[in-house]
């Protein structure tokens, strides 16, 4: 049975990559460029939960619109602000900035919030844990709630980007940048969308990454975004499903290193595991073969 | 290179404050006679922000509270002056607050508070010839080959051992297990110690570790749960177990909690259910809610000046600031003699026949290698509060 436990907490932990690995390739679908300050959006969105919840004593749920809502506005901000004056000067001067923006929004919530570690209330605290098999097998309702909205999410974005009249536009922005404007779509307002989209999927992965593991400080979201970056190679940057297999893959190997191998080399296999994917599929696992860029 | 500058800086610093202090040749008076009017700045390094802000404001104000008693109870005596750096438990920042508390002038330190950064602190404040009594840093390698560095709290190895013949005595029939953070000095060096004595009787424990990064603690938990362990040993901080025990209640796993004085605190984190504390044993030489006429008297001052009910640290702090005034009384220095002649003088002191008393034990004596020599006590959390066993 801790195998199936495993496998549950790998899961769930996997879907909070993915989540997040959304956010890194969708923006880099459209517009080629690594936004490593994904990974502290989630810290921002789990924070103003927090506050909204624990000291303004808001209801959860409506915290977790509002943080959506916060994430949302703040990634268009840090687009229009930080990379959309550098787009067309080359990919290292916009990967820099990036890298900027994240410390600039780690050391903001340091100055704002202070470090001391808060200690997430969850979302689902009202929910029983399940146990099945005499007890032997325990499903949170994190872990359930977690891989649900993970489903949900990749379901209705996938339909978002080749159904509805924006996503295509983002999809032709994706294909070839030049061409998209000829036909007449607005290049920055898709761009702007995308954003938007990542970032308000960031602040739900942080509630639910936080609501599971429940210490929250100014750092919490730099890891998680690492990782979910790794995901999102793994899985071929610019393809939707491949971060939701990358992140699913990479929690799974993550959780079962650690309960069967070695805690202390958890983190080099997932990125040792990286480095075989990469030799053998440069674009990942499902880079390029399925072209669904956004 | 930044940091080789400030060392080089603070160094020259001390050189011409010990040239300085020379040629006024009142460096080592010996009229053995403290009283003459001055003040004696006492530096304090830890992190007030940071994942252990908690002890670090804890030493903070223990440390300003005991110095206001000090000067408030003899106005025309030796006066005492609290400096304050924050350190945010990282030892490269420790160290720069080190530099710049030696700049503003100290003379002697409290701290750092947390093992890692205290170690680098530690090998500077040998250096530069600073006395230095931390109230919380635990590690063996705070004091190891430094004759300058005190520790008024017990040593990692000391609690490892407390705890490993407390869980033997009281807890004989339990399956015992251990998680630890083996990215860190303080939590592996305890483990180390537990391990060897808990093991000496031919009982075996289940480990599992973690680092810093480590935000999922399930794997850990059910490593625990299938090796049917009921007693659960966390030698680490209490933001990391705080996250162990809700992950722990999330997958229906209610193991006896056992901790040292890391634990301490975490009734008092921002968001904390303090239900899932219910039960926790934890070694302690503190308890806020004792009897003891002393202790009553200071979590009330506290409680009035801070708003807070006082955690361990606070009293170790208090406690470090008294045991030094009464140190240099036995000096007989002046105020103002410097750091270099303080620091030898004081550890002349601590290595004699010096007894200190204070909130967290009666007698305290020191060895020549800085460890102290006190009781550990356990206390029990019921009801959100701590009882002592």
């Amino acid at each position: 049975m801790s195998v199936l436990n495993s496998l549950i907490s790998g899961l769930s932990l996997g879907s909070v990559y993915a989540i997040i690995a959304l956010g890194y390739t969708m923006v880099y679908g459209i517009s080629k460029m690594l936004n490593f300050a994904h990974g502290d959006i989630i810290m921002v969105g789990a924070y103003v939960s927090f506050l909204l919840t624990n000291h303004a004593g808001m209801n959860a749920w409506i915290s977790l619109l509002i943080a959506i809502a916060t994430c949302t506005v703040l990634g268009i901000i840090i687009e229009r602000l930080a990379y959309r004056p550098l787009r067309g000067t080359g990919s290292l001067a916009v990967l820099i900035t990036a890298i900027g923006v994240s410390y600039f929004l780690q050391n903001a919530a340091l100055l704002l919030w202070g470090a001391d570690p808060r200690m997430f209330t969850s979302l689902f605290k009202g929910f029983k844990t399940i146990h099945a098999a005499n007890g032997s097998l325990t499903i949170t309702p994190e872990s359930l709630f977690t891989i649900i909205a993970n489903i949900i999410i990749m379901i209705a974005l996938t339909l978002f980007v080749s159904k509805t009249k924006a996503g295509k536009a983002m999809r032709a922005v994706s294909e070839d940048n030049g061409a998209a404007q000829l036909m007449g779509i607005n290049v920055n307002q898709s761009i702007s969308l995308t954003f938007a989209i990542g970032s308000g999927l960031a602040a739900i992965a942080g509630v639910l990454m936080c609501s599971a593991y429940p210490v929250l400080m100014p750092t919490t979201g730099a890891m998680p975004g690492i990782k979910a970056f790794t995901a999102a190679v793994f899985g071929g940057i610019g393809s939707i499903p491949g971060a939701m297999v990358g992140g699913l893959i990479l929690g799974i190997i993550e959780i079962f290193s650690r309960a069967y191998i070695s805690s202390e080399l958890a983190d080099a296999i997932v990125f040792a595991c990286l480095i075989i994917v990469l030799l053998i599929r440069p674009t990942g696992l499902l880079g390029k073969k399925i072209n669904e860029k956004v | 290179m930044k940091l080789r500058k400030l060392v080089a800086l603070a160094a020259v610093m001390a050189m011409t404050m010990a040239l300085m202090a020379g040629c006024g040749g009142s460096g080592s008076s010996d009229s053995g006679d403290a009283d003459g009017a001055g003040v004696l700045k006492i530096g304090g390094i830890g992190p007030s922000t940071g994942p252990a802000a908690l002890y670090g404001l804890a030493v903070k104000n223990g440390g300003e509270l005991a110095v206001k008693e000090i000067n408030e109870a003899n106005p025309d005596g030796l006066q005492l002056e609290w400096m304050w750096q924050d350190d945010e438990h990282d030892a490269e920042k420790s160290v720069n607050a080190y530099n710049k508390l030696v700049d503003d002038g100290m003379q002697i330190l409290v701290g750092s508070v947390t093992t890692t950064p205290c170690t680098a602190v530690a090998a500077e404040a040998f250096e530069n010839r600073t006395f230095a009594l931390t109230p919380s840093a635990s590690g063996p390698a705070v004091t190891e080959d430094n004759d300058n560095v005190f520790q008024l709290c017990f040593s990692d190895p000391n609690q490892g051992i407390a705890s490993a013949d407390y869980i033997k005595e009281h807890f004989a029939d339990k399956t015992v297990g251990i998680i630890y953070n083996n990215a860190d000095n303080y939590s592996s060096g305890i483990r180390d110690k537990f391990k060897s004595e808990y093991e000496d009787g031919g009982k075996k424990v289940t480990e599992a570790t973690f680092t810093d990064e480590t935000t999922d603690f399930k794997a850990q938990l059910n490593t625990m749960k299938d090796a049917g362990v009921d007693l659960l040993f966390l030698p680490i901080y209490y933001a990391p177990a705080a996250n162990i025990m809700t992950q722990a209640a999330q997958i229906g796993y209610a193991p006896t909690y056992f901790g040292v004085d890391g634990m301490d605190g975490i009734l008092g984190a921002d968001g904390f259910d303090a239900s899932l504390a219910e039960g926790v044993l934890l070694l302690t030489p503190f308890t806020p809610y004792s009897e003891d006429e002393n202790i009553k008297e200071f979590v009330k001052k506290y409680e009035d000046a801070y708003g807070e009910t006082p955690i361990q640290f606070a009293a170790d702090a208090y406690d470090c600031v008294y045991a030094i005034y009464d140190a240099y009384q036995k000096t007989g220095l002046d105020a103002d003699a410097s750091m270099e002649d303080i620091c030898e003088a004081m550890i002349k002191v601590f290595t004699g026949d010096f007894t200190a008393s204070g909130l967290t034990a009666e007698s305290m004596k020191w060895n020549e290698a800085g460890e102290v020599d006190k009781t550990p006590k356990v206390c029990i959390i019921q009801d959100g509060k701590y009882v002592e066993q």
